[in-house]
């Protein structure tokens, strides 16, 4: 047994290891074990706000220069952290909304509305008349709106709206119903700026209103314009893991956040003249693969295979089969640049925002995406000679198949077809008690903790619990890699679940989409509490939010726009603010109070999967639900019946059921 | 659903739009575009299509983007690993085969194949062209509206579609006879191997049709998409919705129709697509084979699919293992069905009132031509009645030859601290549902004019005189044990007895007549609402008044009261008068607060006594319906039972949709017949004297009443000048024929 098999849970990802450690390549891995973190920055009690410092609040210090208090300063870097999270997510949404701008205006002719229902509901919803009117009318109208709720400095986010009424008034009365999505990001920077803010608890009320102004407004719109530019997912079959590489064809890897790129991409990948081309240069095709949550964008609408999550980007080069990987925004390790040196790997660039030192840069530009995209595949292309020239080639026979494409309005539709669609199956398998809750599963990667360990077991756990989980992101990667995002993985589930899924053709555990596709839940969760019989608000549902293996900022927002939304949630690897007592207390009970979700930092998986079923059921008793029970349920399905479907159909008594199920 | 049953479902579905395809290309080239399609007497052309999208299909032509709809709704099955999610894909392909299946009905009505013919088949009661050799078809609206009330009312709980055949003739029977004894309307359809539970029932001479609420509609399984028109009509006409509404119709039937299919015998991929459309109504499936069972809940309230092997279900006799089938149906669907149980040795229910025994299997007869029957219920002390005490006095039917006729007098005593005299009439009128639920009982009139015959089945099985007690007992206290205590019956054959009775029940007759005559609206401090249909049609209220019975013809003042009584928060409430605001066109304050809120706000004002100015809302279970004729200053009345077109220019069909759903509309109303001839009716219009055409129906079943009421209103010849079918089907005929006989209409004020 390798020695990797304790840092993660991937034996693709153990296996590259095993290569690069051979090859002398330092990964993430190697780096986690020798940098220690940093024990004052940890426990979030650095401050370097203002050049008097930076202050060290340990020991007997127990203030700042300025005086600020340790609970300051904690709070101060959450909500910093809070906001620098929101920004990239809402960024990534206004870049969505540019485009979708350029696109109506006829300046991006490769895009085109390729949702025209999405489009008009979306822009119903925003109040903009549809009525005989141009889908790029009407497309730059929404674009328009949608940049406005950017820089919108009075009033309230429009999308608070999609919440249930309890919970606007929550945030009403609270003060805390964001006005505009950068306007909160820029407050909370000018709040925590030195001697300004200096109110742990008022800090941290506004770390709440800035991440509803991602959740609920950034991400959100993000969503909306991808499901109108490339389509709002539906249900496909994919596969995961580094066994999606190809031996003989070109292997191009995009990698990062947005699909605006990657989805040009995916288009020159299948472009006669481009495969003609690879052929030309002894490749039999071209394989398009994802990494992150590009992967996440191309997998959800177009099935585009995904080769890892966070930390399998490293070892994805280390295969020595890559011929480019193409980088957009966010978690693009700049370590990618010294690996890729090792290997033939062209390491791409493509973002006005993220340029690497050392990588190629061919910066991307909506007006001639198309261009640019075949000129980067190209650049793959050419690369495909150079392969196993310096370097052996070892592609891990390891791939799991999947699911994915759970859109909350695919979701709808799965449960009752075109007329009868509605959320009243899943609500009433809660009711029950054939499901006991749900749970969203999300987030990153962190080689401070066992790689994809925690995601799976916790997601394992839960679904032998009869808890439905629905996942995005690198969480979504980690258990899909595991098989238990494909409808066989029923045999992992609780029997309840079981019959659930069953009755409906799905797997226990649902892939949404990437990070920004979180508000996919926030609008799944609103639907299901206004459905009827589980309260009336977010809050009320039996659900938990779990980032079991969390690394970014980004999934700080996520966290507190949930907790705001009304949701518990359950964070583990490490504890940023582990330095303030107080912090804790307030984001925790102080939180609940407030909005009825709460954040908690809890680094044991069996503690977190302990938790989340305890607070299900507390829902569950509060909605005056009847208490689960494992064995109520599960009788029914095409699983009792095995014995039955074995027996050739001429020679079925169809009379009597004894003669095949057991114990009946 | 299940992944097998997603796979059948998704098979059966693809190959019957492909051959509705087939169908419809060969029919747009053997009878063309234009060539009408449409169903026996509805309003509401292929009413599944309409539903579902709205579309008005009235010609072959037509059917092309119904078929181009289906397609949109088709899916592959799920493929055998890593399959899709299929639920909601199956439910669309289960829509997409009733269409087809609806489709492949109006292309059959075309070419002459439908209703189908069925040799040796005898209905009671059917739309089918003769009741002798054809399945019924798909039910008329007319048949539909006659059934309304007891669907609204809970006494018909719902429909049971059967598809398939039975493991035996026995166990056939015995099905269909517990949905029977439980008011359950059973429709017929489906085969296993060209046997059909069709086939099973007549071969165990079982009487189908309408009056024995069991409705064959063909051999085949697209024949059941009859039932579920059946239903979408439901909710068109008493739901108020309109066509293309489709989610509202579908929850609409989820939350108030009670129906469920039972899948007998080898289910096939075409009955597994078909069972998928049915559950999109919210309606369950039972099977009585081994097929996957899904029972999470959601798009039906209960379990969507059970499977209830027939040799797994406990009992001896086909009959124990039936009661258990049809039980657990009931409990998927959520029915509350309340049964009184009768101790008679025939089968009992409201399905079995609608039997006829004929002459020829008629063991004896009371009432008719040779013999005098009558029956009289009267409240007495409670200590004058000895509760359950059933008397005859005189001889038995014993010695009477076969097929003839004695003296029988049915005296029920009743005692109960809330019982009143006003009850009497009401409770007596019970008598004739109650004997007539008996099978091989058959029940006419009442009063001194009742006519009861027994067949020689029922006395074969042990049916005698005291059973009428018995039966009697049973249902008083059943249905009315809230005003009644006790219950005694005498069966008086003895003549000398019979007579003294006979004279005490119409001394009391007489009364009763003098006391209803003065019952007058100005006689009364308070009126009844009835809600009953507000489960049906959410936005209408009845107001019922002594001198204006309900719409339905079910509801009389007296019968409200004496609901109120049994259930003082149920759906007949008394409202106080108050003020009369304008006592001519008979508007009441207090009336107009309840129905405000009754309502919920639809409606704020209405008449009870007039048709143009806020007339009363109308649910969609009329009796009649009533409209003006602006070029002959008047109104006219078509009766439900009245198939033929009006001077209108619509049919009583067309009408029941503007008039029905709870709309106020000045100038329709929908009536009950007997409010015609009160001194009330639309008297603020011009009375009796405005009615310028009434279907033929109306004159001659109310020839008496009418005469009467002519008289009454100061013109004895009055009826003979109105105008019927017969002679006038438009108003340019139907204002000829007024000129003719001198109709007062023509010279009253103008109406507009």
């Amino acid at each position: 047994m390798s020695k990797y098999v304790s840092v993660t849970a991937d034996p693709a990802v153990e296996q590259l290891l095993e290569v690069a450690h051979e090859k002398g390549i330092e990964t993430a891995f190697d780096r986690a074990e020798y940098i220690k973190p940093c024990p004052i920055g940890s426990d979030g009690v650095c401050c370097k706000i203002c050049a008097m410092g930076p202050c060290r609040l340990v020991g007997k210090v127990k203030t700042g220069i300025c005086g600020a208090t340790v609970d300051t300063v904690v709070a101060r870097n959450l909500g910093r952290q809070i906001a620098a999270g929101a920004a990239a997510h809402s960024d990534h949404g206004r870049d969505m909304a540019l485009a979708l701008l350029a696109v109506a205006e006829g300046e991006a002719p490769d895009y085109r509305v390729r949702d025209i229902g999405k489009l008009v509901e979306v822009a119903t919803f925003l109040g903009i008349s549809v009525e005989g009117r141009e889908t790029n009318d009407i497309a730059k109208d929404v674009a328009e709106a949608a940049l406005a709720q950017f820089g919108q400095q009075r009033g309230t986010l429009k999308y608070l709206e999609r919440a249930p009424r309890k919970r606007q008034q929550i945030w009403k009365d609270l003060g805390i119903a964001p006005r505009g999505i950068d306007r909160e990001v820029v407050e909370t920077l000018h709040r925590t700026h030195i001697g300004n803010d200096q109110d742990a608890e008022h800090i941290l009320d506004h770390g709440l209103r800035t991440a509803l102004s991602d959740g609920w407004g950034g991400s959100m719109l993000s969503t909306d314009i991808t499901d109108i530019l490339f389509g709002t997912p539906v249900p496909l079959t994919s596969e995961v893991n580094m066994g999606c590489l190809e031996e003989d064809e070109v292997n191009i890897i995009v990698h990062g956040h947005e699909p605006l790129l990657s989805e040009l991409i995916l288009m020159a990948c299948q472009d006669p003249e481009m495969i003609e081309y690879a052929k030309t240069k002894g490749a039999k095709g071209i394989n398009l693969t994802g990494i992150c949550c590009t992967a996440n964008e191309t997998l959800m609408r177009q099935g585009v295979r995904s080769a890892g999550n966070f930390l399998s980007q490293e070892l994805a080069i280390a295969t020595g089969a890559v011929e480019a990987m193409v980088v957009d925004i966010q978690c693009i390790m700049q370590a990618l640049v010294g690996v890729a040196e090792h290997y033939h790997t062209k390491l791409i660039t493509t973002s006005r925002k993220a340029k690497i030192t050392g990588a190629t840069h061919i910066e991307f530009d909506e007006h001639k995406a198309f261009e640019i995209a075949k000129r980067i595949v190209k650049e793959g292309i050419d690369n495909f000679p150079n392969r196993g020239k310096a370097e052996k080639v070892y592609i891990p026979n390891v791939s799991a198949p999947l699911v994915a494409g759970f859109s909350h309005e695919y979701l709808r539709y799965m449960q009752g077809g075109y007329y009868r669609g509605s959320f009243r199956p899943l609500n009433d398998a809660v009711m029950t008690g054939r499901i006991r809750g749900v749970a969203g599963v999300v987030g990153c990667n962190n080689p401070r903790t066992p790689h994809d360990y925690t995601h799976n077991y916790v997601v394992q756990e839960l679904i032998k619990n009869d808890v439905l989980v629905v996942q995005t992101g690198c969480s979504a990667i980690s258990v899909a890699k595991l098989g238990l995002l494909g409808p066989e993985a029923l045999d992992h589930a609780g029997p309840g679940l079981r019959e659930v899924c069953e009755a409906i053709g799905i797997p226990p555990v649902l892939h949404l989409g990437s990070c920004v596709d979180n508000t996919r839940i926030l609008t799944v969760a609103s639907q299901m509490a206004t459905e009827g019989g589980l309260g009336d608000d977010i809050g009320d549902l039996p659900a938990v939010g779990l980032a079991p293996e969390w690394m970014s900022e980004k999934a700080l927002s996520i966290g507190a726009y949930f907790v705001a939304s009304g949701v518990y949630v359950i964070f583990g690897t490490k504890n940023p603010i582990a330095g303030s007592e107080e912090v804790q207390r307030l984001i925790s009970e102080g939180w609940e109070s407030k909005v009825g979700g709460k954040l908690e930092f809890i680094l044991d998986p069996e503690e977190m999967v302990q938790k989340t079923l305890e607070h299900i059921d507390l829902k569950r008793a509060e909605l005056g639900l009847p208490e689960y029970d494992p064995d109520r349920f599960g009788q029914s399905g095409d699983a009792p019946l095995e014995a039955f479907f074995a027996v050739p159909p001429e020679e079925r008594n169809l009379y009597s059921r004894k003669a095949y199920v057991s114990g009946d | 659903m299940s992944r097998y049953i997603a796979t059948r479902a998704l098979r059966g579905a693809n190959l019957i739009v492909k051959e509705f395809d087939a169908q419809l290309q060969k029919a747009l080239a053997e009878l063309g575009p234009d060539k009408e399609v449409q169903f026996t007497n509805t309003a509401y052309y292929l009413p599944t299509i309409l539903g579902y999208t709205g579309m008005s299909v009235e010609t072959i032509g037509g059917l092309k983007p119904v078929l181009d709809h289906c397609r949109g709704l088709l899916h592959s099955p799920p493929e055998n690993r890593t399959w899709l999610p299929y639920l909601g894909e199956t439910l669309d392909a289960g829509v997409a085969t009733l269409l087809a299946e609806e489709g492949i009905m109006a292309i059959r009505f075309a070419n002459g194949q439908e209703p189908q013919r069925m040799p040796g088949l005898e209905l009671t009661g059917t739309s089918a062209p003769s009741d002798t050799g054809y399945m019924n078809g798909p039910i008329d609206d007319i048949q539909l509206r006659s059934w309304g009330i007891q669907l609204v009312d809970g006494r018909m709980p719902g429909f049971a579609a059967i598809i398939g055949k039975a493991k035996t003739n026995e166990a056939a029977v015995e099905i269909v006879r517990q949905l029977q004894r439980r008011n359950i309307l059973i429709f017929l359809s489906g085969n296993v191997n060209g046997r059909s539970i069709i086939h099973q029932l007549m071969e165990e001479g079982v009487e189908m049709g309408y009056d024995t609420y069991i409705v064959p509609f063909g051999l085949d399984t697209i024949s059941t998409v009859y039932p579920m028109g059946f239903a979408t009509r439901s909710a068109l006409t008493f739901g108020g919705m309109k066509g293309g509404q489709t989610r509202e119709i579908l929850l609409y039937n989820k939350y108030r129709v009670f129906a469920f299919a039972l899948a007998l015998g080898e289910v096939d991929d075409l009955k597994y697509a078909t069972a998928a459309g049915a559950i999109t109504y919210g309606f369950p499936v039972i099977a009585d084979t081994v097929i996957p069972e899904i029972r999470p809940t959601g798009i039906t309230q209960y379990e969507h699919v059970i499977s209830m092997p027939w040799d797994d279900i406990e009992g001896q006799t086909d009959a124990e293992k039936a009661a258990r089938f049809v039980q657990q149906a009931i409990e998927v669907r959520g029915v509350k069905i309340k049964i009184t149980e009768v101790p008679v040795p025939v089968p009992y229910g409201s399905a079995f009132e609608g039997e006829r025994v004929r002459k020829a299997d008629m063991r004896v007869e009371f009432g008719g031509k040779y013999s005098r029957c009558f029956e009289y219920l009267r409240m007495v002390g409670l200590d004058d009645v000895e509760d359950h005490k059933i008397e005859v006095i005189g001889p038995g039917f014993e010695d009477v030859e076969e097929g003839g006729a004695i003296d029988l007098g049915i005296l029920v005593e009743v005692a109960g601290r809330k019982m009143q005299e006003d009850f009497e009439p009401v409770l007596e009128r019970q008598i004739h549902y109650f004997i007539n639920g008996a099978s091989g009982i058959q029940h006419i009139g009442q009063r001194d004019i009742a006519w009861i015959r027994i067949s020689k089945g029922a006395t074969d099985k042990g049916f005698d005189l005291k059973h009428f007690g018995e039966i009697l007992y049973a249902r008083f206290h059943g249905d009315f044990g809230a005003i009644v205590d006790k219950v005694q019956v005498k069966l008086i054959t003895e003549p000398e007895l019979h007579a003294e009775w006979l004279e005490k029940a119409r001394t009391a007759f007489d009364y009763r007549n003098q006391r209803l005559a003065e019952m007058t609206d100005e006689a009364v401090g308070e009126f009844y609402s009835c809600t009953l249909c507000q489960s049906f049609a959410p936005d209408h209220i009845c107001v019922v008044s002594p001198e204006r019975l309900g719409l339905c013809g079910a509801y009389n003042w007296l019968d409200c009261k004496a609901s109120f009584q049994i259930n003082p928060t149920g759906p007949n409430q008394p409202i106080p008068k108050g003020n009369a605001i304008d006592a001519w066109t008979g508007v009441f304050d207090n009336v107009n607060e309840f129905v405000q809120q009754g309502s919920h706000g639809a409606v704020d004002t209405v008449t009870m006594y007039s048709i143009m100015e806020y007339p009363m809302t109308s649910c969609g279970c009329f009796e009649c319906i009533m409209m003006i004729l602006p070029m002959c200053n008047g109104f006219m009345i078509v009766s439900r039972e009245d198939p033929s077109m009006t001077p209108a220019g619509m049919t009583f069909s067309t009408l029941a949709g503007m008039a029905g759903g709870g709309l106020q509309t000045p100038g329709v109303l929908g009536i009950g017949k007997y409010f015609i001839i009160s001194n009330k009716f639309i008297r603020a219009d011009g009375g009796l004297k405005r009615i310028v055409w009434m279907s033929s129906f109306l004159k001659e079943t109310m020839a008496e009443e009418l005469k009467e009421a002519a008289i009454r209103a100061g013109d004895p010849d009055l009826i003979d000048k109105i105008a019927d079918e017969r002679v006038a089907t438009t108003e340019d005929e139907v204002l000829a024929f007024l000129e003719e006989s001198g109709h007062p209409a023509l010279t009253m004020e103008p109406l507009m």
